[in-house]
């Protein structure tokens, strides 16, 4: 055998300084903890910052070109300035049948898109799992899929007996793809191993189904809902604008025909605002869903 | 407790083919072994001749082409938690935590949510896991998620484990480790275990016997006893009894790794890149 001979080197030097070895991380100032959750959060600090400035600044150039009325070709002659909107805005709220349109449009983007989730989630599920039912439904998806949801407008008028009905139609082509394309392409990721290791602790059709392919796939069915809402949402607001006679797309269309400039800002502003919110609601949803996945 | 009597794996046999444009493909030719109850038992062999493909075979994911693959005299028909089964790569679910995890196999089982987290509790203290039962996969580091892949894959009390390379993606030190910690597991609870490895320490540290398995068709080469005493320490792999067992595991692996990578390899090859460039760069001669 050949001696090795190993020596410790923590053992067998002395301290470099006599004692004075204590960790830095300790010796913080009073009242260190505000300081550190400043540090901590210093890069939301300055996203946040930065943001509200960038709006000030968006806001602040919007005035200026509609207030001094502008023409570098594009012509900001008619267009309302911030000012104006804000009071268009005021006189809005404290009337009742503005209301009425927000409310008229949430509901028939809460009805399309719950349908739409309601029926391309399970379908997904499903054609995910069992081949024969994508080798049926996939070409039709496929033919159907690159049809915008406003191309639908006169078959949905014809197809439906209310306008109403027809509406919620466009909403719900508009979201049912997105969703279950993405549904499908959640099935089709589900980790093997994961599958076979609950197959190994007794787990049988049913279960496998409901414990690993559904939680598997469920970041990308909620990535299907984002997308979905935000489908939702431009379908929505070309069918109202085509053949509508309430909701929030109807009114930035009418406010144009009737010369309301400030209202097609106020509309579009709504518009924007609600689907913020909404893409906003499906993220909480998805965080309560799927408490595993680290927020981002 | 464990039952002595149970966990007697028998493959006779075995043979898998698979169809290809050229034909019939053997993978797995001609393979029997036998594991004792309450025995470990490793397979080694040179990737791809086949070794997975027999522990899927005995988990009851694919069925042999020919030949019989019982455990306690029963032919496996499918998966069942009567068969553990730690794959190589984490298999924790990553929507359950370290508790349910665990408890995922007893709930297919049908017991009520209070007992099985009470049995679930009761085995991650005795793994030491207690700190992390409410920790989801993703905190957890590679061996701790290998510990807890174990520690659910023996909570239904299964009569055999099976082992594909579970610690293959684990760094040197934390093998050692999860290798202790697997032979205490095994010693206290009597299970019959099938190990797959490439690993030639691992399989002697761990195993009452080796199989050698030969390079695709997969057969078996050679059957070692590994005579080390029990309980095993790390310090035994330095012994020389260690030593030998490893020198000629080397040299039976060896050949079959060779024909692995496809027939033969020259002595000049093994040097290296055996062609004389003369001072001549390599870009300019191609």
């Amino acid at each position: 055998m050949e001696a090795v001979a190993i020596r410790s080197t923590a053992s067998s030097e002395p301290p470099l300084m006599g004692g004075g070895s204590q960790p830095a991380l300790q010796s913080q100032p009073a009242g260190g903890r505000t300081h550190r959750w400043l540090r901590l959060h210093r890069a939301e600090f300055r996203a946040t910052l930065i943001g509200l400035v960038s709006l000030a600044v968006f806001v602040a150039l919007w005035q200026y070109l509609t207030a001094n009325r502008i023409t570098l070709y594009v012509r900001f002659l008619n267009i309302p300035t911030p000012v104006d909107v804000l009071g268009r805005a005021v006189i809005a709220l404290h009337n009742p049948v503005f209301g009425d349109h927000v409310l008229i449009s949430c509901r028939r983007i809460l009805l399309g898109f719950l349908l739409a989730g309601g029926i391309a989630v399970p379908f997904g599920l499903l054609m995910g799992r069992y081949r024969i039912l994508r080798e049926i439904a996939f070409p039709i998806c496929e033919v159907l899929r690159p049809i915008p949801a406003i191309a639908w407008v006169p078959m949905a008028i014809m197809l439906w007996p209310t306008n109403e009905g027809s509406i919620v139609f466009i909403t719900f082509l508009g979201s049912f793809f997105p969703i279950l394309i993405n549904t499908l392409q959640g099935m089709a990721s589900v980790d093997p191993v994961l599958v076979r290791a609950a197959r190994c602790l007794g787990a049988r059709e049913a279960a496998v189904f409901r414990e690993v392919y559904l939680p598997a796939s469920l970041p990308q069915i909620f990535t299907g809902l984002t997308v979905g809402m935000g489908v939702a949402w431009v379908s929505l607001i070309a069918a109202e604008m085509i053949s509508g006679q309430f909701g929030i797309g109807y009114f930035t269309w009418e406010a144009y025909s009737l010369v309301q400039y400030s209202d097609i800002a106020l509309g579009m502003i709504t518009i924007g605002l609600l689907g913020l919110a909404s893409s906003f609601a499906i993220r909480i949803v998805g965080r309560l869903v799927m408490p595993w996945v680290a927020p981002r | 407790m464990a039952e002595k009597s149970r966990g007697l794996i028998e493959v006779r046999d075995f043979c898998l083919r698979y169809e290809t444009m050229e034909g019939a493909v053997e993978a797995v030719s001609n393979v029997s072994l036998t594991v004792q109850p309450g025995e470990f038992v490793s397979i080694i062999g040179p990737s791809g001749c086949g070794k997975s493909t027999l522990l899927n075979a005995l988990a009851g994911f694919l069925k042999p082409s020919s030949g019989r693959v019982t455990v306690d005299g029963e032919t496996i028909s499918g998966p069942s938690a009567d068969r553990g089964m730690i794959f190589q790569q984490y298999s924790l679910f990553p929507w359950m935590t370290v508790r349910e995890n665990v408890e995922f196999g007893l709930k297919m089982r049908g017991i009520r949510r209070g007992e099985r987290e009470r049995q679930a509790r009761t085995l991650l203290g005795l793994a030491g896991l207690t700190p992390f039962e409410d920790y989801y996969p993703d905190r957890l580091s590679g061996g701790m998620k290998q510990r807890v892949g174990i520690v659910r894959a023996l909570a239904t009390g299964p009569r055999i484990l099976l082992l594909d390379e579970p610690f293959g993606a684990l760094d040197a030190q934390t093998r050692l480790i999860m290798q202790q910690i697997l032979t205490n597991m095994w010693q206290r609870l009597k299970i019959s275990v099938l190990f797959v490895t490439h690993d030639l320490d691992e399989a002697i540290f761990l195993s009452d016997r080796v199989y050698v398995m030969t390079a695709r068709p997969g057969s078996i080469k050679a059957e070692i006893v590994v005579p080390l005493q029990r309980p095993r320490q790390p310090a035994m792999t330095l012994s020389s009894e260690f030593l030998g067992l490893r020198r000629g595991l080397m040299s039976l692996i060896r050949e079959e790794s060779i024909r692995a990578m496809g027939g033969e390899v020259s002595a000049e090859a093994m040097k290296g890149l055996a062609i004389d460039l003369e001072g001549q760069d390599l870009a300019a001669l191609l």
